[in-house]
């Protein structure tokens, strides 16, 4: 099957940008180079396509409630303009996904789910809803990243309204560029920054207009090699590398995105037991002691016997230092442990450290 | 981009001939590719490499790539400059990214690589 094109496909081979299959959709990996892009992205700005994300809507009386019992985080104590982040999980506490739940008011909530699980998630919420029915909105939506610290400054230029009022978490709707916009002091890269959710026909004028006003301070477009080595960076968890099915969010370190005291939610039961007799495994973040490069999936070590596996890994360009993420036992998962990592059948040391490993 | 004082593998890979000793690195081609190359690892001096054989790995930001040697012979010398400024594969693939130097015991198998003219038209034929 023929992968999908967002509607910036033309822009991004006008841009120089290099294509490629990802879940699905023909996204571009780099344009100028993938540490340029990064380093933009955290010194100016950069402007990414993430329109292959899912959306799936709740909506009228309920929709709040119905919403609430499918995933970790509360929207109850979220005010209306607010997003949380959070677990979509299955009976077993596993990962469905990982979300982003908007609150625009108690009856409507809207929920951003990754490309790779869109169809997934929506079968999955549609299956286990209990009030409002979830409607697949995806194709509705464009969605276009700005981050960076020049980030703000860039997209106030362009709004019909002042944004310092939109916190961190927090969003509006309004225009940008004369686009009716969802305007979301949201991100993946651990810069300050905008994602905004435009209407698919007006995403590349929105695209061009951004690229234009943020030239001047440095802007550049970034493909999904600059997002992955900035959110690897802040230990930010990828579905499919450091969170799937099988692991729950207390075992991925993000006990914080899940509220026990909300009352029930699909998985809340496996969790409750995690808790109390403690996960037996926890993704850390790691850096290398020895020269190499850690790759998802490689096998971690200790005393010569496989222990766990290497979930992201990368050179940082900002950290300038080999860093990854995995799996361990929980006796290895305090900060200093060390253990090493397997690269081509070659014992690599690493040792556990605080994260993100980048600090602003 | 494809000087002719080098010759040519199939594996985007340059070698360049003075005396018995045999320079090898990747070629413009093969480092746009990549992307940003980040790390090279290296073989050890006295090493001993075979033709079409794995001698090393280099790792863009992106991939995972083996090396290949188009050469038998023993490793004399490698580019520790690498280990500091991986860059230099992208910016100066056939200078100061070059990767390791091989002494042979017979020119034949470099003599039988590809020229600029013919990889070139590898290139353009395998796009």
């Amino acid at each position: 099957m023929a992968p999908r094109q967002t509607p910036l496909n033309a822009a991004h081979k006008q841009l120089g940008g290099r294509l490629v299959d990802f879940a699905g959709w023909e996204m571009p990996v780099q344009y100028s180079g993938v540490i340029a892009e990064h380093e933009a992205v955290r010194t100016a700005a950069g402007i990414f396509d993430v329109s292959h994300m899912g959306e799936v809507e709740f909506k009228g009386a309920g929709a709040l409630e119905t919403a609430n019992a499918l995933i970790t985080n509360d929207l109850a104590k979220a005010t209306d303009g607010q997003a949380v982040y959070a677990g979509l999980l299955n009976d077993q506490g596993g990962f469905v996904d990982d979300v982003v739940a908007y609150r625009f008011n108690s009856e409507h909530i809207l929920i951003c789910v990754n490309a790779s699980n869109a169809d997934k998630d929506f079968g999955w919420m549609t299956e286990r809803a209990k009030g409002v029915k979830p409607v697949n909105r995806s194709a509705e939506f464009a969605q276009l990243a700005v981050q960076g610290p020049k980030a703000f400054g860039i997209v106030q230029k362009l709004a019909s309204k002042p944004l310092d009022g939109v916190a961190t978490y927090r969003f509006t709707t309004g225009q940008v560029a004369g686009v009716e916009c969802i305007i979301s002091r949201t991100g993946y890269t651990g810069e300050d920054g905008f994602e905004l959710y435009c209407p698919p026909k007006d995403a590349e004028k929105l695209w061009f207009a951004v690229l234009e006003a943020g030239k001047g301070d440095g802007l550049v477009p970034a493909g999904l090699g600059a997002r992955d080595s900035l959110r690897t960076e802040m230990k930010y968890a990828l579905y499919g590398n450091d969170i799937d099915d099988q692991h729950t969010p207390l075992e991925a370190g993000l006990g914080w995105i899940v509220k026990m005291d909300k009352g029930d939610f699909v998985g809340r039961a496996v969790l409750e037991k995690q808790k109390a007799e403690g996960v037996k495994r926890k993704l850390v973040g790691f850096e290398l002691t020895e020269a190499g490069i850690p790759r998802s999936h490689y096998p971690i070590l200790k005393d010569g016997q496989k222990v766990g596996e290497v979930t992201s890994g990368t050179m940082g360009p900002s950290v300038k230092k080999a860093v990854g993420i995995g799996y361990v036992p929980t006796a290895l998962a305090a900060e200093g442990s060390v253990f090493q990592v397997e690269i081509r059948g070659r014992p690599v040391g690493a040792r556990v450290v605080k994260t993100p490993f980048y600090k602003r | 981009m494809y000087p002719n004082d080098v010759k040519y593998t199939k594996d985007h890979e340059w070698a360049k001939k003075s005396g018995n000793t045999i320079a090898i690195g990747v070629t413009h081609h093969a480092q746009e590719a990549l992307g940003d190359v980040v790390y090279v690892e290296l073989p050890k001096i006295g090493a001993e490499v075979k033709a079409g054989e794995r001698f090393g790995t280099i790792e863009s930001t992106k991939a995972v790539s083996d090396l290949f040697s188009p050469v038998t012979g023993k490793v004399v010398k490698v580019n520790d400059d690498l280990s500091g400024n991986p860059q230099k594969v992208n910016s100066e693939p056939y200078a100061g990214g070059w990767i390791i130097e091989v002494e042979v015991g017979s020119t034949a198998e470099f003599d039988a690589l590809m020229d600029s003219g013919t990889y070139q038209k590898l290139l353009s034929t395998s796009k």
